[in-house]
């Protein structure tokens, strides 16, 4: 608990990420609390994709703490047991090239839960509508699939294990804007009926504006601000001002959010 | 908020009767984990419960997900009420919202496809394998006669022959194969001719060796290596360059500036490989050779002078010309599956991989192919 009163599930203390002699993250504090969706921004090469992949555990970092639902993820051995209750959706899907959507989205059932198989596939099958799709879309292979698609059927698998967290790299990178709004629509509405705690990495300014509860802005090495998006509008940051402040972000400024809380 | 799926906790349902209405009560966490308990009680209630309504008495409910949103709706869909409104008893913060979510996104009535069986499977893969393995024969033939017209256009024009790009073939395919095409030559001429000096020696036949030797090599296994080199390495290397190119768009974008992709890619692959073929054979012909009188020098001891006048004087020359005349053919084959593949490619990875190994694979049956043909044609010319 925090002085809010809200339970933080990620804990980022301190994180020092180098590469040889580049530093990417200096000493970089994070929290995020459970039940919001956190936008992660930052200009190119900040490191958004190396910070998330050090809360997953797929890196380690040079100096700092993570904890994700109290547990330390630098070994495997404690991440062990995480890994069914957090989700991730990587930038391009990354699912499995050689199984169907459909067992995609069975690979963690099986792996982690000791269901029947007639179980385990009828809910992969509301995985699958959950996330969007057509039950017909489970037997295609990914190679099959449109990016919009991909993208959904990535959200199923992620969705698999009703976990309590979501990761999302880029979501709506690669999709038009219709579809791009469908999928911020989609992330809303399963955050709030699933209470999800979601992560996501986003360049996507509507997305910002749209469903995320805070915005953590990375800049200099560190998380420069985490703040709901109007506090973070009123920053002086030079960064932080042609982000918001220019031109394409002015249209994305008049939408105004979908979701109010879950 | 402890670990949540390493404890599985103990849940169940019970089962009461109240104004002819059915009431459910499930007791403890239903969460994904603990769900195998209940899975098969629930289905059994399924049919109990059959067209009474029901009513869900929540009050002893712990945490539930999704999942176990999911089972416990089940219970009261069917493929005739496939959404159905719950009641309940009492009050969970998110249950009543879950088993609405998990509702909406069901599907009950089963797929329409009936179960098929092992036999029914066999044929369908065996008959779509046919017919794929035909579509692709008429497939290269049709792209065997595209070439065609290309090449009689550019005949015309033959300012429009792209040499540069032939002659790049010529040494990547050609000269630069040269080295292991010779090498692989070189010991199945030593192969065979360890063979027959074994299997002819015992009925005091051994200088026949010779014989074996120049017929095998000549005929057959001198233009057969060059082949087979020719499908494993020239072949997946086209199919995998015109693949990438496609795969980066690059061919559409030649399209776009209205080049021909047949006269920049393929027929220049083609003419290299035909010009190329019977250079490469001869050289593999003549290691093999080279290979054969090595061994047959250190076995049999006949000397290279020897064997050449043996060779001379029993082999006649139409086998050198038998066995280098297949190699045109060869290569026109090879190049061209190669390239037909390459330009098939999709926009994945994946099908980059597909497409070379179907390159390969069909280069190499259609080679051996050729050669079966060739043989029987041989054979009715008494040649």
């Amino acid at each position: 608990m925090n002085t809010l009163g809200q339970q933080n599930v990620i804990e980022v203390r301190g994180v020092t990420n180098a590469f040889g002699k580049h530093v990417v993250h200096q000493n970089l504090d994070l929290d995020v609390h459970r039940g919001e969706v956190l936008g992660l921004v930052g200009g190119s090469g900040t490191g958004k994709s190396v910070l998330m992949n050090t809360i997953l555990g797929l890196r380690s970092p040079q100096g700092g703490t993570i904890e994700v639902l109290g547990h330390s993820t630098r070994s495997t051995q404690a991440r062990r047991g995480l890994e069914s209750r957090w989700g991730v959706l990587f930038q391009n899907g990354a699912l499995f090239s050689s199984l169907t959507v459909k067992e995609n989205v069975l690979l963690p059932l099986r792996e982690h839960t000791n269901l029947s198989e007639t179980l385990m596939s009828e809910l992969a099958d509301m995985k699958i509508m959950l996330a969007g799709l057509e039950a017909e879309a489970g037997a295609k292979k990914p190679s099959e699939l449109s990016g919009g698609m991909l993208k959904r059927a990535a959200l199923a698998r992620a969705l698999a294990l009703d976990p309590e967290i979501v990761f999302l790299d880029e979501p709506t990178s690669g999709l038009d804007p219709i579809s791009a709004a469908a999928f911020d629509e989609l992330i809303a509405d399963l955050q709030s009926t699933l209470d999800l705690t979601v992560f996501m990495i986003t360049h996507d300014l509507d997305s910002l504006y749209a469903i995320c509860d805070r915005i953590a802005v990375l800049a200099d090495k560190r998380v420069e601000i985490v703040a709901p998006i109007e506090d973070v509008l009123l920053s002086e940051h030079p960064w932080i001002r042609s982000y918001f402040h220019g031109k394409r972000s002015r249209a994305a400024k008049g939408e105004g959010r979908l979701n109010n809380g879950g | 908020m402890g670990a949540r799926r390493t404890d599985r906790d103990p849940i169940d349902i019970s089962v009461s009767r109240e104004d002819g209405r059915v009431v459910l009560t499930p007791i403890g966490d239903w969460v994904t984990d603990n769900l195998a308990q209940v899975d098969k009680r629930l289905r059994a209630l399924e049919a109990q419960i059959g067209e009474r309504s029901a009513v869900f008495d929540v009050r002893r409910l712990g945490r539930i997900d999704l999942a176990g949103a999911f089972v416990l709706g089940r219970t009261v869909r069917s493929c005739d009420r496939p959404h159905v409104h719950f009641e309940f008893i009492g009050e969970h913060s998110v249950a009543q919202k879950l088993m609405a979510e998990a509702d909406a996104n069901s599907e009950v009535c089963p797929s329409s496809h009936p179960p098929r069986t092992l036999l029914d499977i066999i044929l369908t893969r065996s008959g779509r394998a046919v017919m794929h393995a035909l579509h692709e024969g008429v497939e290269t033939a049709a792209f065997f006669g595209q070439l065609l017209m290309t090449f009689g256009r550019v005949i015309m024009n033959p300012r429009r022959i792209r040499w540069n790009g032939i002659i790049t073939v010529a040494e990547e395919a050609g000269v630069n194969a040269l080295p292991i095409i010779a090498l692989l030559a070189f010991f199945i001429g030593a192969v065979v001719a360890f063979l027959g000096a074994n299997l002819l020696g015992r009925f005091g036949a051994s200088l026949f060796t010779v014989d074996l030797v120049a017929l095998a090599v000549l005929r057959e296994f001198g233009v057969m290596m060059m082949a087979l080199i020719l499908a494993g390495r020239s072949n997946s290397a086209f199919t995998a360059h015109i693949g990438a190119m496609k795969m980066r768009q690059e061919i559409d974008a030649m399209q776009v500036l209205g080049m021909d992709t047949f006269e920049v890619l393929v027929l220049p692959r083609v003419i290299a490989c035909i010009i190329m073929a019977p250079v490469l054979a001869f050289a593999a012909t003549m290691a093999g050779l080279v290979g054969g009188g090595l061994v047959t020098w250190a076995v049999l001891d006949v000397s290279p002078s020897l064997f050449v006048a043996r060779m001379q004087e029993n082999v006649p020359l139409i086998h050198f010309w038998v066995g280098i005349a297949k190699a045109p053919v060869f290569a026109l084959a090879i190049s061209l599956i190669g390239c037909r593949q390459g330009l098939l490619v999709g926009g994945s990875v994946q099908s980059l991989g597909e497409r070379t190994t179907a390159s390969v694979v069909q280069a190499l049956f259609t080679v051996i192919f050729i050669d079966a043909v060739f043989a029987m044609i041989y054979l009715e010319l008494d040649w």
